[in-house]
């Protein structure tokens, strides 16, 4: 049995989303940097450049990459082995957010569904909470736009539709959502168990490094046919024409019920903020 | 390269414009988001006086970050723009000609910029560390109490923006698509 204070917790929230929210990922980066290579529209091409110049900037000035910091989404992954001590471990979560949307100058973008009132600090956050083996606590603060989140879509296909459904399903969500998700996009997709559940895969595999294929082949084929499918669509970044819709597309199943096939698809924009830590 | 456009904005220098088209905006525009649209409808709509006169100006679909010390406005890039499609025609008739976001339009939209021969802009999404750069200074004109969502005037200087929906039919997210499509 470990002990561990919520204090550490709170903490490493916050320089998760202090980093997160500021530095792009070199995962992005690159994908970036390659699909310039290759984009064939000029518009696409000029939208690329902004976009790495932006992710520099960023980085340099410590500045948000984009106004939308999001809402606060949070995996955790908790050893059974870690005693948590003083204090709430929710509420140290919570404090780990709103001291870093404070000290970061990042927006308060959450407010009351129905009255519209904002809760001002940005909280609460989303908090995905898991028990694993082991006595360490990994945390991955992923801020999610709301411009891509907008664009997501949850299909509860029948079995006659079979993986060629599935794979329709995708390609028909990223055209429908044109260029409103601020393209080029990473597409999460989960396939499988609940309504709920299936859009918790979609998030999570957002997670992955951008462009790592699954490790599983068959989801791993999948993902390279529908990533050039995607990029067959035209929408190009920004939505203004061009080849690159898609920089990767990220793909998790479990097993359903005989007489469902869920597909949730979690839209996230260029700015796929995710980063993680181990404690 | 880039065509020069000062605003507020003249019908006829808007009237050369083509989707597709570059420019680099300087002057004075205004953000007005989500919550600043249905307030401004609603004042509208009560016969009330508006916080700034419509005509010949932009309205940019945005809601910054908090500026830090020194900055004159944080991160401040477009919010996809058909939420306020429900708004925008009207605001269009009161002499609204630009409005700057991301996104396409609706067809009532883009009947309203036809019918006022006004044009709408896009800027790049998720671009807000190099968009503030433009921005020369930020001022809350309006709905304080709505945070981000407040309408804010700001200066800008050399904004990059790429014409999207031209008041003659053309439309760059119907264009621009259909010459990559496979």
């Amino acid at each position: 049995m470990r002990e561990l204070s919520v204090k550490r917790i709170e903490d490493t929230v916050y320089a998760l989303f202090m980093s997160a929210c500021c530095e792009i990922g070199e995962d992005v980066l690159f994908l970036l940097q390659k699909n310039l290579q290759t984009e064939e529209s000029p518009f696409g091409r000029e939208v690329l450049r902004q976009l790495i110049e932006n992710d520099r900037l960023a980085a340099e000035k410590k500045m948000p990459i984009c106004q939308d910091t999001g809402m606060a989404v949070i995996f955790m992954d908790l050893g059974q082995d870690v005693h948590l001590t003083c204090g709430d471990v929710n509420e140290a979560i919570e404090t780990g957010v709103r001291r870093a949307y404070r000290d970061g100058c990042f927006r308060a973008s959450v407010l009351s569904p129905l009255t519209r009132f904002n809760t001002k600090d940005n909280t609460p956050a989303i908090v995905h909470m898991r028990i694993v083996p082991g006595e360490q606590v990994t945390l991955t603060a992923a801020p999610k736009g709301f411009g891509s989140e907008n664009m997501s879509r949850l299909w509860m296909l029948t079995p006659s539709q079979g993986i060629e459904g599935v794979k329709n399903a995708i390609v028909e969500t990223v055209r429908l959502a044109g260029g409103n998700p601020c393209p080029p996009v990473v597409v999460g997709v989960g396939i499988g168990g609940t309504a709920e559940r299936a859009m918790q895969m979609a998030k999570h595999s957002l997670t992955r490094e951008c462009g790592t294929p699954s490790d599983d082949p068959m989801l791993a084929e999948m993902e390279r046919e529908l990533l050039e499918r995607i990029n067959n669509l035209g929408i190009g970044p920004q939505g203004l024409g061009g080849r690159t819709t898609a920089l990767a597309v990220h793909i998790e199943q479990m097993p359903t019920h005989i007489a469902g096939l869920p597909v949730a698809v979690n839209m996230q924009c260029h700015a796929a903020r995710h980063k993680t830590a181990v404690i | 390269m880039s065509k020069t456009i000062h605003a507020p904005l003249r019908r006829e220098e808007l009237e050369g414009l083509r989707a597709g088209d570059s420019v680099l905006l300087s002057g004075v525009i205004y953000t007005g988001r989500d919550a600043a649209h249905k307030r401004l409808c609603a004042l509208i709509n009560e016969g009330k006086e508006l916080p700034f006169d419509l005509r010949n100006q932009a309205i940019y679909y945005a809601g910054p970050c908090p500026a830090k010390p020194g900055d004159p406005i944080g991160s401040c890039g477009p919010t996809t723009s058909y939420r306020m499609d429900a708004y925008a025609p009207t605001l269009c008739n009161l002499g609204l000609i630009g409005m700057i976001g991301k996104g396409q339009r609706s067809e009532a939209v883009v009947e309203a910029i036809r019918r006022n021969g006004g044009v709408y802009f896009a800027a790049t999404g998720g671009a807000g560390a190099l968009i503030a750069t433009s921005v020369k200074s930020a001022e809350v004109i309006a709905f304080e109490d709505l945070g981000t969502e407040a309408i804010r005037r700001l200066e800008v200087e050399n904004l990059p923006l790429i014409v999207a929906i031209d008041a003659h039919g053309g439309n760059l997210y119907e264009e621009g698509p259909a010459r990559y499509r496979r």
